[in-house]
């Protein structure tokens, strides 16, 4: 049960998003620029981030639909966002994007955890000043995303079809459009 | 040294914003209805868990310009920060405050962490489900600032008196206009 009383059926961010929305206009659009804005790494390789990080943190809500939202702008690739939480450094991913995780990794146990010798490896394979700064904000965003949802004891179902839904949502219409309070159509048990 | 390039002369966390304005929007609007906007818990309360957790992540700039701005709205109480951030149990606050920076305290090190004894001890104390939900995000907000100033490695100042005359400045006027005057430096 949730910490707080919040809508029966509405899973995960959800729950708290709707009964704050004065906090989840600036939360939404943070996703949004995030995740999907214009940029020179894809929509895929930041919700890569973004599973992987709430992967470590344990979140089960937010690396399943992450996880699928990934998946989806890879159309339908799950085994391949399976192997990126499991160990990265042997996914058939790009060297980039390694070094990239890598310094997500750190981020995620602490901003001073993250080193010279870290940011240079990504330098070397090719990454920009722009892109590193975005995978350590993303990861910094995703460590409070995680707290949000496990820190209100939020529901979080553990049906697959559920996180496939929400996931093809994301990829399509992101994460700002109208509709994203609605509850899921399926019930997780 | 900086992890990345970032402009010049711009120090903390203003730094990566003006490098990023697209993503330093969102992150102030957050911070400004979080930390200022309406609220039953006061801005002095919201900035004093905000520091709290920035201390237990070590982040010196954000728990020293949280702080100031908390003594502030406090008529410039710094000796009450120092206690909070030391040990908030025996720090001259509300026992409800106290229950609600336990709360963060969990949340700090992740939101499994928070158990039901401790949602209870904050019921208990007065607070609300609006107040713990806004704890709960603020701690988990700060956990992502703290990170993003770190995790850049960003210059941070010493002096006290620049973080004064800073939570002097954030207190009167916010977070939203306080990266202007860089878009207008951007902008000519």
């Amino acid at each position: 049960m949730a910490h707080i009383k919040l809508a029966d059926g509405v899973p995960g961010i959800r729950g708290p998003m709707l009964i704050s929305p004065e906090t989840t206009r600036p939360l939404r659009e943070l996703a949004e620029v995030l995740l999907r804005g214009p940029n020179t790494l894809t929509p895929a390789e930041r919700e890569m981030i973004a599973t992987y990080v709430s992967s470590e943190n344990g979140c089960y809500y937010c690396q399943y639909s992450h996880g699928a939202a990934a998946a989806e702008h890879l159309g339908g690739d799950y085994a391949l966002i399976d192997q990126v939480k499991q160990n990265f450094a042997a996914a058939p991913v790009s060297s980039k994007l390694k070094a990239l995780l890598a310094i997500a990794g750190k981020v995620q146990r602490g901003g001073k955890h993250v080193t010279p010798e870290d940011v240079e490896r990504a330098l070397e394979q090719g990454a920009t000043d722009k892109e590193i700064h975005d995978t350590v904000l993303i990861t910094a965003a995703f460590c409070m995303f995680n707290r949000y949802v496990d820190g209100l004891g939020t529901w979080q179902p553990q049906d697959p079809e559920v996180y496939r839904e929400i996931g093809q949502r994301i990829a399509k219409h992101g994460y700002n459009a109208p509709g994203w309070e609605r509850s899921v159509s399926a019930t997780g048990k | 040294m900086p992890h990345i390039r970032l402009p010049e002369g711009i120090p903390r966390i203003l730094g990566p914003m003006a490098f990023s304005p697209e993503t330093a929007k969102p992150l102030n609007e957050l911070a400004e209805v979080l930390l200022r906007g309406p609220s039953s818990l006061t801005p002095a309360e919201r900035e004093m868990v905000a520091t709290y957790v920035s201390s237990q992540n070590d982040c010196y700039f954000c728990q020293n310009a949280h702080g100031a701005v908390a003594a502030y709205h406090l008529g410039g109480d710094e000796a009450a920060i120092r206690e909070l951030k030391k040990d908030f149990e025996t720090a001259p606050v509300s026992d409800k405050l106290k229950a609600l920076l336990a709360l963060a305290g969990k949340v700090q090190r992740g939101g499994k962490h928070v158990a039901a004894e401790d949602v209870e001890r904050a019921r208990l104390q007065g607070a609300t489900d609006k107040e713990i939900h806004d704890t709960v995000l603020i701690a988990s907000a700060f956990c992502m600032y703290n990170r993003y100033v770190d995790g850049l490695a960003t210059w941070a100042p010493q002096d006290p008196e620049m973080y004064r005359a800073n939570g002097k400045r954030l207190a009167e006027q916010g977070y939203v206009r306080s990266t202007d005057h860089l878009s207008m430096k951007a902008g000519g």
